[in-house]
């Protein structure tokens, strides 16, 4: 998405032009390849387990976002933000032990 | 009316929106695949009659139907609202789909998943109040 720049306006027109210049790049493909994964697994899983188990561990996302931020975007994230995810995961492992 | 003040007016109610539309979706979800049943077999022909089944559940497009709104509703915040701002206020959704799960699924919530979610909650407004690094000029609040 930084590749193709911010958008300004939101025609339709232009709306359309953002989304064709995203469909030209290999990442947005693996993106969207990735994300079907993503769903299709979420379904699955909810087929045998609890939504308040699923949906709240499916936070453990914040982490992998920050990581795979660092590690392929190099964004730098702040200590703050490592704190603040080490909470979310302290939550995550709790409710998993609340699992029956 | 002063900006900030019509600015509150249309963001809060979308906001409150957001956070009970997106987990009502994944409430739908779950209760669309408890019905067509459990997808543990590997085997892929044991997949046709359960594919068939989800896919003729009104609950499945329902809750399609919902995180779609959501993610309309979404995107249209983020069009004038700071996206630390949004973002905090999506840590609630995870207490929302816990108790609608508990409501409209039945589910039983023990007192140490209460807590478990919670802390998620704590984690992800902690996650959202770190600014954004933004290079570019400050977005009109």
């Amino acid at each position: 998405m930084k590749g193709i720049g911010e958008v300004h306006d939101f025609s339709p027109k232009s709306i359309l032009s953002f989304v064709l210049q995203s469909l030209r790049l290999p990442w947005m493909w693996l993106g969207i390849a990735l994300m079907s994964l993503g769903f299709f697994s979420l379904l699955t899983i909810l087929s045998f387990q609890e939504v308040s188990l699923v949906v709240p561990v499916s936070a453990l996302s914040y982490a992998a976002g920050a990581f795979g931020a660092k590690a392929f975007l190099g964004e730098s994230v702040s200590r703050n933000r490592w704190i603040g995810i080490a909470v979310v995961c302290l939550g995550v492992t709790i409710v998993w032990w609340s699992r029956r | 009316m002063t900006h900030t003040r019509r600015l509150r007016l249309k963001t809060i109610p979308l906001i409150v929106i957001s956070i009970i539309l997106g987990p009502l979706g994944n409430v739908f979800l779950g209760k669309a695949m408890k019905s067509a049943g459990s997808l543990t077999s590997g085997r892929i022909l044991d997949l046709v009659p359960i594919a068939s089944r989800i896919l003729t559940s009104s609950y499945i497009w329902l809750g399609v139907a919902c995180l779609l709104g959501f993610f309309i509703v979404h995107m249209l915040l983020l069009t004038w609202a700071d996206y630390s701002y949004v973002q905090p206020a999506t840590s609630l959704s995870y207490v929302s789909i816990t108790m609608l799960s508990y409501f409209i699924l039945g589910e039983v919530i023990s007192p140490l998943r209460w807590l478990g979610v919670s802390v998620i909650c704590l984690g992800v407004f902690v996650v959202g109040r770190t600014s954004p690094s933004t290079t570019g000029q400050p977005k009109r609040a």
